[in-house]
């Protein structure tokens, strides 16, 4: 029971620095990236090369698949995304879905359809005893990255000045570029950041979820519940909303199988319907 | 839009669109757009022979037909009434396997599996379906209206593929067999029957979608898609009207979805599967919206595309529907339709020449 809570737990941290980029993007600049999954997907993908083929160590490829995914998105959102940002929601929906297609078809080419797998150190397999719960090292070593993660993103954005000129630009865009704040350049450098993330939980995530050419497609779907069920002004909702998500969903997988992503799915379509600025909100905005 | 609307009033062309029009009375401009022009003729005139001229190929061009129909659906509420969707192939998921299971439990020879009555009833179930989720997609953003849709279309999938003993799961619904259509002409194997069948439907649809458009009901959506807000206050229903647009393009995707499982005898949870929705909105943006060919001659370009890409890396070609749709939403408005009418405008100001598609 409780390895199932802590299963979830590690699974929901893990969907937060996924999708914690995707909706800061969405809350400053109203932007879908729906491709957001890509990025993350070439973390992961980045990873399984370095390991599996360079035999490079663990440890190295984490911040190697987020720096790879940074980079990544920073060119695309300087080449790509801004011609998109004046666009309508579905231009923008229809891009990236296209990009998702492209990514999808570039990772068949290169490494193939099947699912990849990541041998991870011997230190981070087994399973301790904790509070009489049987956990795995590597669920606690993802709880531990993705709290520290958290903690550091909770801080930069509360109570660092950048923090504060991010938190301007998301509640009121075109005031926040009225009083002199450079609202384009922090969002590329939120956007680089967040596609990072996504890198490292790709990388993360490489072994504990399915690391195959329909991720991007796959975890979409988690991604857009963690922000309409978490909302996206701020990075508590998407956290609690995220965590929400993992027990709820590997739970749901363990107890009751045969109704699938069923129950996710209806929440994330009631939670759209009765409040549609996200659960965890103060107030409706946008 | 506006780029076949923009000719002369006297030849204001079949869709009335929301812009620039020079001040014409709402009933000569009705009028004015439900006539049929000769590029219609042509264009019906094309698939009928297409018959003739491609007659080992007619199941292809049944599924164009049906695809095109899919997203003429789409048209409805995207292009006339502004409604964003990224689920309706839940809708022609829902008709497929409604079409399907009163196929089968006709056995092929009762009443039930008649494939006139199975397209009722997918049409049937589908509207059911569109008016009860329609109510969602009245509230919120465009960015709620496309999480909601996707998530109904999520569920309709999952449903689908969790409730084996009724849809088959993951396996399809084997063992669809639809009797005689109107009990003379029997499903055979080259398609001849299939091919007529959806031409026939196809064109019905196509021409309610037509005289629905150019009704004031239709014009009324136009005016909701440019200023909700404005449209309330000159007392328009706007609620009432989403709905009905929303119901009556889901009943038609359902019967495209019908189409589909009679004509092939197969119904899967591949029919209700994102890129289903995915693919007919790809096809609507590429031939057009708003203009009601759009979807039809979309899909004719993306199934060519298809084969032709096909050919060359059958394992990739997601690759360049991803680029095709990038490409799109960078430098082409308006699609192939729109491509064509400004194209057409510009040779009739200079001279007289064959249509330059």
């Amino acid at each position: 029971m409780l390895t199932i809570l802590f299963d979830g737990v590690a699974y929901g941290m893990l969907l937060f620095v996924l999708a914690v980029g995707l909706c800061i993007t969405l809350g400053l600049m109203n932007f879908i990236n729906l491709a957001h999954g890509a990025f993350a997907m070439a973390g992961g993908y980045l990873t399984v090369v370095m390991m599996n083929r360079m035999g490079i160590s663990f440890y190295w490829c984490l911040p190697a698949a987020f720096i790879f995914a940074a980079v990544l998105g920073v060119v695309l959102e300087r080449t790509l995304y801004r011609r998109l940002y004046d666009k309508t929601h579905l231009d923008q929906v229809l891009f990236s879905i296209g990009l998702i297609f492209m990514a999808t078809a570039a990772v068949d080419y290169a490494m193939g359809a099947s699912q990849q797998i990541v041998n991870l150190p011997p230190e981070l397999n087994g399973r301790v005893e904790i509070l009489g719960a049987n956990v795995g090292v590597y669920r606690l070593f993802v709880i531990a990255i993705c709290g520290l993660l958290t903690i550091a993103l909770q801080y930069v954005i509360a109570r660092t000045r950048f923090g504060s000129r991010l938190r301007a630009s998301v509640d009121d865009g075109r005031v926040a570029r009225g009083l002199g704040i450079d609202v384009t350049g922090i969002f590329a450098l939120t956007f680089a950041v967040g596609s990072g993330l996504a890198g490292l939980g790709g990388a993360l995530g490489a072994s504990i979820l399915s690391m195959d050419p329909s991720f991007p497609l796959k975890y979409m779907i988690y991604f857009l519940i963690v922000i309409s069920v978490g909302g996206a002004s701020t990075i508590t909702g998407p956290f609690f909303a995220s965590i929400l998500l993992g027990v709820a969903d590997v739970a749901g997988k363990y107890f009751i199988p045969a109704v699938g992503g069923f129950i996710i799915y209806t929440i994330m379509v009631a939670v759209l319907i009765f409040r549609p600025q996200g659960l965890f909100t103060r107030s409706a905005k946008r | 839009m506006s780029a076949i609307d923009a000719k002369p009033p006297a030849e204001a062309a079949a869709p009335p669109a929301a812009s620039g029009a020079p001040a014409v009375s709402p009933a000569a401009r009705l009028l004015a757009g439900s006539r049929w022009r000769w590029y219609e003729f042509a264009f019906w005139g094309l698939a009928l022979g297409s018959y003739f001229v491609f007659p080992n190929k007619l199941m292809l061009i049944s599924e164009i037909l049906i695809l095109g129909l899919l997203a003429l659906s789409i048209d409805l509420t995207l292009g006339y009434a502004g409604l964003v969707t990224l689920g309706q192939g839940a809708f022609f998921g829902v008709g497929a396997y409604a079409a399907g299971l009163a196929a089968k439990y006709g056995a092929g020879a009762g009443p039930w599996s008649d494939p006139l009555l199975g397209l009722v009833i997918a049409a049937g179930a589908a509207g059911l379906v569109g008016f009860v989720t329609s109510f969602l997609v009245l509230r919120g953003s465009d960015l709620t209206r496309l999480m909601v849709t996707l998530g109904v279309a999520l569920i309709v999938e999952e449903i689908v593929t969790q409730a084996k003993s009724v849809t088959g799961g993951s396996d399809g619904l084997q063992g669809v067999m639809s009797s005689n259509v109107l009990g003379m002409w029997s499903f055979d194997l080259y398609g001849k029957t299939a091919f007529w069948y959806v031409l026939i439907v196809t064109f019905v649809c196509f021409w309610f979608c037509r005289r629905l458009v150019n009704s004031p009901f239709g014009l009324s959506l136009l005016a909701i898609k440019g200023n909700p807000l404005r449209a309330r206050a000159i007392g328009m229903p706007v609620n009432a009207r989403l709905v009905a647009i929303y119901t009556i393009s889901a009943a038609i995707a359902g019967l495209a979805g019908g189409l589909l499982t009679q004509t092939t005898q197969f119904a899967s949870p591949d029919m209700v599967a994102f890129h289903r929705s995915a693919d007919s909105l790809l096809i609507l943006i590429f031939g057009g919206s708003g203009h009601l060919y759009g979807g039809l001659i979309g899909a004719v370009a993306f199934r060519i595309m298809q084969d032709f890409i096909g050919n060359i890396t059958p394992q990739y070609w997601l690759f360049w529907v991803g680029l095709v749709l990038v490409l799109l939403v960078l430098f082409v408005r308006n699609g192939i339709v729109g491509l064509m009418a400004n194209g057409w405008r510009r040779l009739t100001q200079k001279s007289h020449e064959g249509k330059n598609p």
